[in-house]
């Protein structure tokens, strides 16, 4: 059936432009669980299965490797150890040559990966590893940052200084001055789909090797380099992944090379998917983070001066390190002016598996920094914190420039949070809980209202760009494909909408693809909230191009100016004539025109020398606050949320549904890094949280039992971003900072707010009661 | 290993299955038999995402060996639609917006279904509470607490 027969041709406006509620591409397939993740896919006929060896050492050389009772285990085709990598044994994601595909000789971590077995079947593959005999020679370890000298001690990446006046001179020169330390918990991904990679061999020297990547160009890269074959023989593809958050941002290149390798060396398809487990233990995480301030400010509670240090835990590689300290330095401002500023990272080596980007990409680290420095001040005050805050609040026409000497031009925090506080009842719920207070002897309650800014961009300039692919078939219906990667956030849809807009045409008739190295060459990371930023203007231009030889296509035919060529819903009016959009395409075909195109988009304006730490990394920022409510039980710790009220901005938003989501879901992801999420690895420098059972993300009776999620309908990107509206990935992550402030407000009250209790994350029930306990002692000498 | 015979009853279908007797029935429906829609999330019973029934109750599908539901009415998130027709449970899902990434789905409304059957989905709360074993990472909750209300509102009237 034609499918422009079913298209309404009278319609004021099409099905599912940009700006209307969409439901998600696959929400159908979700719910009747038909929707296809790579462990659903068919396996081809002789499919092998890979399983990881992992390393029983946290910092050894490896004495003896005996693999014989593995390869003599029944099922076993292979055992791969790094002399088996063809090409470079290496995936370090910046070319630090830091992080081998498998171990040779020495291993750097407790679980990282010193062979992969290949059988018949996954559990044939995970037996024979346990049958591994290997030996150590134990040397000097270190998991934990909290005796390193962040100056001193070894970094595995260059460091980063931001600086804007004078802070030393200001901080002594200041009425009043503190300084302390705060510490910030990594976070576990906990994808609910693991990582996986099937390769399939081809012909010659090709592979196509289906990954749960956010980053297929990059896996593409990493299995050329590992199998010594130029990128043109491999392709990789993934439609859809269950989660990313950053942990699929590097972290599936290891298992796609070994699952290449061994495709390629054994002429059959193979696949790796890693045990919970395994993938707990074996791949990186959010950074942990030690922040050590110094603050100066007046009795006023006016900061005027600001000193970090940004030490986080990498692990044993440089991975994304780099940009993820570099970005805990652009956020240690959040919404905050500091008059004078110096901020320095120390990215240093440890131990432990190499830490990695996730959701905030350690922004949301250096806004916890930030919101110390506050609440500091605000005890030492004896002021309501939410009062320092807005103090302290970057201007519009002034007090704007960032400590990365950006400037700050489009500012709506102040607005954002006078309008959440009057929607939360902030004034009358603070003396109601005084109240509470003072008449509730075991149970507490806390409230906070916190602001979040986010920068918008790759602050590697070069990812900043991205590609598009558009067909036009000759029955009018649309094929789409981009660089972007859909893991749940609706990318896929909001591209797909700005195509139909483009061509004024129902979103049914857009067809979303996978995404494929093979359409689309040389993508960034699906990350960095910058997906429908990126890929929308791709795609956007790829419709224009077209539209664009539609148009001069009709104007000549139909002798009209061009400008009387209008793509109106579902058809196209052409002089006094209107004609269906499908038709058009028909004839323009007939007449040789052509109807695909590759569109491409780069971000203006932006740029950044590191080494100066001067420029304009973010091509905008996205805002948005939260205002939650606690209860605390004083004698044992534990705590409900009993209300958070959210105000968050996408501008212009392309679909206010799919960003609703996104707000709630990156809300409660960050309530769960700051309060039960906690990482720890014991004295052998093994992780003893490598399990649901042992690592607790939010449950959903863990949510606020009140919840008012607003999207503020009145800002628009003050950029012309597609449609003008604003990334909604990452920015709602930190808006989780509230609780901990609720929090730490809760505490506060059992010292009668005279003291900061310094209330480190994750604020766990024990960290909670452990601060109780110590505040009520210190209000007592 | 010696396999054994087993008959596994899903969805109204019989199936015959040769399988070792240690084979869970996550793996016996995700590998054997081609029912992808029931997720692998832990492999350990703390997630949620395998969840099906087993003659009308919840079970986790890991945990559950194949033989041991021999003989017994399995079914799976491909067995809930009726002639085409969501079941109400899906259809909520659907209006409510209650997913992202997807992979915790079925096995959420697979507990959704079985969450209502068993009187525990009065008041929000209780939801909350006895869809607990249910992760989502996405943190699709408060869509997925309002679309079980709404399923168990029309199933009540
Ligand atoms: S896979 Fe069965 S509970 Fe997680
Ligand atoms: S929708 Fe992604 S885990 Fe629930």
């Amino acid at each position: 059936m034609n499918k422009h027969a079913t298209s309404n041709l009278k319609a004021e406006k099409i099905v599912g432009g940009v700006a209307t509620d969409q439901r998600h591409d696959s929400a159908h397939k979700h719910v009747s669980g038909t929707a296809v993740y790579i462990d659903d896919m068919p396996e081809p006929a002789g499919t092998l299965h890979g399983c990881l060896g992992l390393s029983a050492a946290a910092h050894a050389t490896i004495t003896r490797m005996d693999l014989s009772a593995v390869r003599a285990a029944s099922g076993v085709v292979d055992v791969l150890t790094a002399k088996d990598v063809p090409g470079e044994n290496d995936i370090s994601p910046t070319g630090r040559h830091d992080e081998p595909v498998l171990a040779d000789g020495k291993v750097e971590f407790f679980g990282q990966p010193i062979f992969c077995v290949i059988a018949e079947t996954r559990e044939q593959a995970r037996r024979a590893t346990r049958l591994a005999k290997v030996e150590y020679k134990e040397l000097p370890f270190v998991t934990d940052i909290g005796g390193l000298d962040p100056r001193k001690d070894k970094l595995v990446t260059p460091p980063l200084t931001l600086k804007r006046g004078d802070a030393a001179a200001a901080i002594k020169a200041a009425p009043r001055r503190l300084k302390g330390k705060m510490r910030v918990g990594g976070q576990e991904h906990f994808y609910l789909e693991g990582h996986i990679a099937m390769a399939v061999p081809g012909e010659d020297q090709d592979v196509t090797i289906y990954s749960s990547t956010q980053h297929p160009s990059e896996v593409q890269h990493m299995v050329s380099h590992a199998l010594g074959i130029p990128s043109n023989a491999i392709t990789v593809e993934i439609r859809r992944m269950g989660g990313g958050f950053g942990g699929k941002e590097t972290q599936g290149n290891q298992f796609a090379a070994l699952a290449a390798i061994a495709a390629k060396k054994h002429h059959r398809a193979v696949k790796i998917r890693p045990d919970r487990d395994d993938d707990m233990i074996a791949t990186g995480k959010r950074h942990d983070f030690l922040v050590d301030y110094e603050v100066g400010f007046d009795d006023e509670g006016n900061i005027l001066g600001v000193d970090f240090m940004f030490a986080a835990r990498c692990g044993f590689s440089s991975d994304l390190s780099g940009p993820v300290t570099d970005r805990a330095l652009f956020h240690c401002d959040n919404t905050y002016f500091w008059p004078a500023v110096h901020a320095q990272s120390a990215p240093l080596y440890t131990n432990t598996v190499s830490n990695t980007a996730f959701r905030g990409f350690g922004g949301p680290q250096g806004m916890v920094g930030a919101e110390r420095v506050i609440d500091e001040v605000a005890f030492a005050v004896g002021k309501d914190p939410l009062e320092i805050r807005k103090k302290n609040f970057y201007g519009t026409s002034d007090r704007n420039i960032t400590p990365y000497h950006q400037t700050v031009e489009d500012n709506i925090i102040q607005r954002i949070v006078t309008e959440l506080e009057e929607s939360a009842c902030y004034a009358r719920r603070r003396r109601e809980i005084s109240a509470f207070n003072a008449n509730s002897r075991f149970v507490k309650r806390g409230l906070a209202l916190t602001p979040v800014k986010f920068g918008i961009s790759f602050t590697a300039t070069h990812y900043n760009q991205a590609g598009a692919l558009v067909h036009v078939y000759t029955d009018g219906s649309v094929h789409l494909n981009h660089g972007g990667t859909e893991m749940g956030q609706g990318l896929y849809l909001k591209v797909a909408q700005v195509v139909a807009e483009e061509f004024q045409i129902d979103l049914d008739q857009v067809k979303i693809t996978a995404t494929t190295t093979g359409k689309v060459p040389n993508t960034s990371a699906t990350a960095a909230s910058s997906g429908s930023d990126l890929n929308g203007m791709a795609a956007q231009n790829g419709a224009r191009q077209i539209k664009d030889r539609l148009t001069d296509f009709a104007a000549e035919k139909y002798q009209v100016p061009r400008d009387q060529v209008l793509f109106l819903p579902n058809r196209v009016r052409i002089g006094n004539q209107e004609i269906a959009f499908a038709d058009l395409v028909k004839q323009a075909y007939m007449a040789r025109i052509q109807l695909s195109a590759a569109g491409f988009y780069k971000t203006p304006k932006i740029h950044w020398n590191r080494d100066k730490g001067e420029g304009r990394p973010f091509y905008y920022f996205a805002y948005g606050a939260s205002c939650s409510e606690v209860s605390v039980d004083t004698l044992t710790g534990e705590y409900v949320v009993e209300r958070t009220d959210i105000l968050h901005e996408t501008g212009r938003s392309l679909n206010r549904a799919i960003d609703l989501g996104q707000i709630e879901g990156g809300f409660i992801q960050g309530m769960g890094w700051l309060t039960t999420e906690e990482l720890w690895w014991d004295d052998k420098g093994r992780l003893r949280t490598h399990a649901p059972s042992t690592y607790k993300i939010p449950l959903a009776s863990d949510r606020p039992k009140i919840f008012n999620v607003t999207l503020a309908d009145w800002p628009e990107a003050s950029e012309p971003t597609i449609h003008r509206s604003k990334a909604v990935g990452e920015p709602p992550f930190p808006l989780g900072m509230s609780v901990l402030h609720a929090l730490s407000d809760a505490v506060a009250s059992v010292a009668d707010h005279r003291i900061c209790p310094r209330l480190d994350a994750p604020a766990t029930p024990e960290r909670v009661l452990m601060a109780i306990e110590r505040l009520k002692g210190e209000a007592k000498a | 290993m010696t396999k054994i015979p087993v008959h596994l009853d899903i969805n109204g279908r019989h199936h015959e299955l040769q399988i070792e007797p240690r084979v869970t029935l996550l793996d016996a429906l995700r590998e054997r038999l081609g029912l992808t829609g029931t997720k692998k999330g832990c492999d350990h019973g703390q997630c949620g995402a395998c969840t099906v029934h087993i003659d009308g109750e919840r079970v986790l599908a890991c945990l559950t060996l194949a033989a041991q539901a021999e003989g017994r009415a399995i079914t799976t998130i491909e067995g809930l639609a009726r002639e085409g027709e969501l079941h109400p449970v899906q259809a909520a899902f659907l209006e409510r917006d209650a997913f992202q990434c997807g992979y915790c789905t079925p096995g959420q409304i697979m507990s959704a279904v079985a969450c209502i059957r068993e009187g525990h989905a009065g008041s929000d709360e209780e939801i909350r509470e006895y869809m607990a074993g249910n992760l989502c990472r996405c943190g699709a909750y408060p869509h997925i607490v309002a679309a079980v209300r709404q399923a168990a509102q029309e199933f009540a009237s």
